[in-house]
């Protein structure tokens, strides 16, 4: 089955998806149920679900069995599939403080109005692999599950929520330390990059929307250089929570909120203290910068709200120093969706036969080009030098 | 070859050929004050950017009779403190302590400790960004030949043009100095509270940056300047008047904090302590005994 086929290819497009399921299956291991995917690797269907910008943990852990733990090809999944569900209405503007979180930590104060909480974290965990993990059983899971059980007879929430906190951002406005909100809140529909492409310069909520579903390890990359040395971030983190947040929508007829669910989530805000320095600002406060992921994606969350932190800067001329690539918003937001990036890049395996054969007409003219060139060179030095013997 | 409680583990975690490699580029640190030296960081159980440079250059100096300190934010009980003592006390063993007078080796992120060090200690700083002229030039390769040439003009402006621009030197910590009138080096981000009590200090000051991969020294009564203009000198966060709510010093460095407290319409209200708890909690035991307490 060559690949030269790409007329008539069905059958090799068929062999090719034959032999993928077989590698998948060839160990014979029991089959992956999407359950245990979406309990088990609730890291990897969380990142399906906010890169393929998709809340829906089934299909998610379905697309990361599907793509065989590849992240991008698995958010790749979830992304097309939400092209074929009708965009019903948005949802009511939401605040992180109805979130019920299971964990809230601020870095900017040692105790906050709450107090910290460590939560589901593995910060501190020392990264040493762990054996026990290799050989668990069914009695060694029921045993964590009564440990556990034990803790909710005691108080404890069945699903590790602690409660409501409030806002460690709203305390640094009360203090003037960062902008106060606007008087009037914005009641306008957001931008939806799904709907109007988005263009510059963009709007904040364009900017975070496709921040959002940006990939991880972009952000990520982008986000440091800027904390690292090219750039001007310095970024504090004011507070980082995650939980479970109710989500509202209007009701059609007569308006009123209706809670639909809850959703799992991580929301971050840092304070950078960049702004200190803009100009025409009154009283120089520091920025905020605002990050938000469906599931548990602390990285990603503080990596955006680093982002979203500098680019406003870069939007204010507030920047000094170096800015560097992660202040340039266009750069930033064209290159960071992995789904495009992923299947630009990887459309160098399509045939392109076409444009290679105009490549080498050109390359041929070139060289045809340097030859007369260098020729007519020649028979000048060639003439010059009878000139001068003569 | 030494062993630990925890067999699978070598003294210190790290294998000792790492060891002496880290050894030697301290020796070199500390033979050319402020000046970065690279070191091959090795890969430790715990994050890139958590203080594997500090923890690294732990490894490579404890000895088994060594006592050991570890703070985070002046802080003995603070979680990432509480984490990296366990790793050190689990792969070596040593006794630890909060007594700032007790120990030979502290390892600290973001604070020197407000009582004097003396010359038979050890201060560990974890350094997250090693070079000050990252702010003006982040490239590696020009920034060495800045170094090199002690070419810091650019460094000058970037001051310069703060102070106008902000009315203050922008860098709030990590302060650029000049060590032994030779190399400008970053303070790590200790406040500039702290900047001036590396200058001609008892104790040896190292610095360890895992990410980065550099370790750097301030040795023993080393003189160090701060960048500052004639008319436009350094200062550090001190405020006249100022206070701890706990144990009543004028002359610390303070960080605020939430108090719950039910008498209060939001809950609690928020006060300023010394961020150095240790030297807090004794000042408060003196307190107690000589009926001085402020509250």
């Amino acid at each position: 089955m060559g690949y030269i086929a790409a007329r008539g290819g069905t059958t090799a497009i068929i062999n090719a998806e034959q032999l993928v399921e077989y590698l998948r299956l060839q160990g014979g291991s029991t089959p992956l149920e999407l359950i245990q995917i979406r309990d088990q690797l609730r890291h990897a269907v969380g990142r399906a679900m906010n890169e393929g910008a998709l809340y829906a943990p089934m299909l998610a852990a379905l697309a990361v069995k599907q793509a065989e733990g590849d992240s991008i090809e698995a958010s790749f999944l979830l992304r097309a599939y939400r092209s074929t569900l009708s965009r019903i209405m948005p949802t009511l503007p939401i605040s992180g403080e109805a979130m019920r979180c299971m964990r809230r930590i601020s870095a900017s104060f040692k105790d906050i109005p709450g107090g910290q909480m460590l939560g589901p974290s593995q910060d501190y965990q020392i990264r040493l692999l762990n054996n026990l993990i290799a050989s668990e059983t069914a009695e060694s899971v029921t045993a964590v599950l009564a440990a556990y059980e034990q803790l909710v007879d005691a108080g404890m929430s069945a699903d590790g929520a602690i409660g409501h906190f409030p806002k460690v951002a709203d305390y640094m406005r009360q203090q003037q330390m960062i902008a106060p909100l606007p008087a009037e809140p914005d009641t306008s529909e957001p931008y939806d990059i799904t709907r109007t492409a988005i263009s510059f310069p963009c709007p904040r909520s364009a900017r975070l929307q496709s921040l959002s579903q940006g990939d991880t390890g972009c952000l990520l990359t982008y986000a440091y250089s800027s904390v690292r040395g090219y750039g001007d971030a310095h970024p504090t983190l004011a507070e980082l929570r995650f939980g479970y947040l109710p989500i509202q929508v209007a009701h059609p007829l007569t308006g009123e909120a209706i809670t639909i669910g809850e959703i799992s989530a991580t929301e971050c805000e840092i304070v950078s203290k960049a702004h200190s320095v803009a100009a025409k600002q009154s009283t120089p406060r520091f920025n905020l910068g605002y990050g938000f992921t469906f599931g548990h994606g602390e990285v990603k969350a503080i990596s955006m709200a680093i982002l979203d932190s500098v680019l406003t800067q870069a939007k204010a001329k507030g920047l000094s120093g170096e800015s560097g690539p992660a202040a340039n918003e266009e750069f930033v937001l064209l290159h960071s969706d992995g789904i495009e990036a992923s299947g630009f890049t990887a459309h160098y395996k399509l045939p392109h036969y076409v444009t290679f054969e105009a490549d080498l007409k050109v390359l041929d003219r070139a060289r045809e080009h340097t030859t007369t060139q260098s020729q007519s060179r020649l028979q000048e030095i060639a003439t010059r030098t009878q000139e001068a013997s003569a | 070859m030494s062993t630990t409680p925890e067999q699978l583990y070598n003294f210190g975690f790290i294998d000792e050929d790492s060891k002496r490699e880290v050894r030697r580029q301290i020796l070199k640190a500390i033979a050319l004050p402020g000046h970065q030296v690279p070191f091959a960081s090795r890969d430790l159980p715990i994050a890139r950017g958590w203080g594997t440079g500090g923890l690294q250059i732990t490894m490579a100096i404890i000895d088994a009779d060594d006592t050991l300190k570890v703070i985070d934010q002046g802080d003995d009980e603070s979680v990432n403190a509480v984490n990296l003592r366990r790793l050190l006390q689990r792969t070596t063993g040593v006794t630890t302590t909060v007594d700032t007078t007790a120990a030979s080796i502290i390892q600290t992120r973001h604070r020197i400790p407000e009582e004097p060090m003396r010359r038979d200690q050890i201060l560990v700083l974890q350094v997250p960004m090693v070079d000050p002229l990252r702010w003006v030039e982040p490239n590696l390769e020009r920034a060495t030949i800045m170094h090199g040439e002690s070419d810091y003009g650019r460094m000058w402006v970037y001051m310069y043009e703060s102070v106008v621009k902000a009315g203050d030197l922008r860098i709030a910590t990590q302060y650029p100095v000049i060590v032994a009138g030779r190399y400008m080096m970053d303070t790590t981000p200790i406040p500039r509270w702290d900047v001036m009590r590396l200058h001609n200090a008892e104790a040896l000051f190292l610095f360890g940056a895992g990410r980065e991969k550099r370790i750097y020294a301030v040795p023993p009564y080393t003189t160090i300047e701060p960048l500052q203009f004639e008319d436009f000198r350094f200062k550090t966060e001190f405020v006249a008047g100022q206070i701890c709510a706990r144990c009543g010093a004028q002359d610390t460095f303070l960080t605020s904090h939430f108090v719950v407290d039910s008498d209060h319409a939001d809950g609690g209200h928020w006060r300023s302590s010394c961020s150095d708890t240790s030297f807090c909690d004794k000042r408060v035991l003196v307190n107690a005994t000589t009926q001085e307490a402020p509250q």
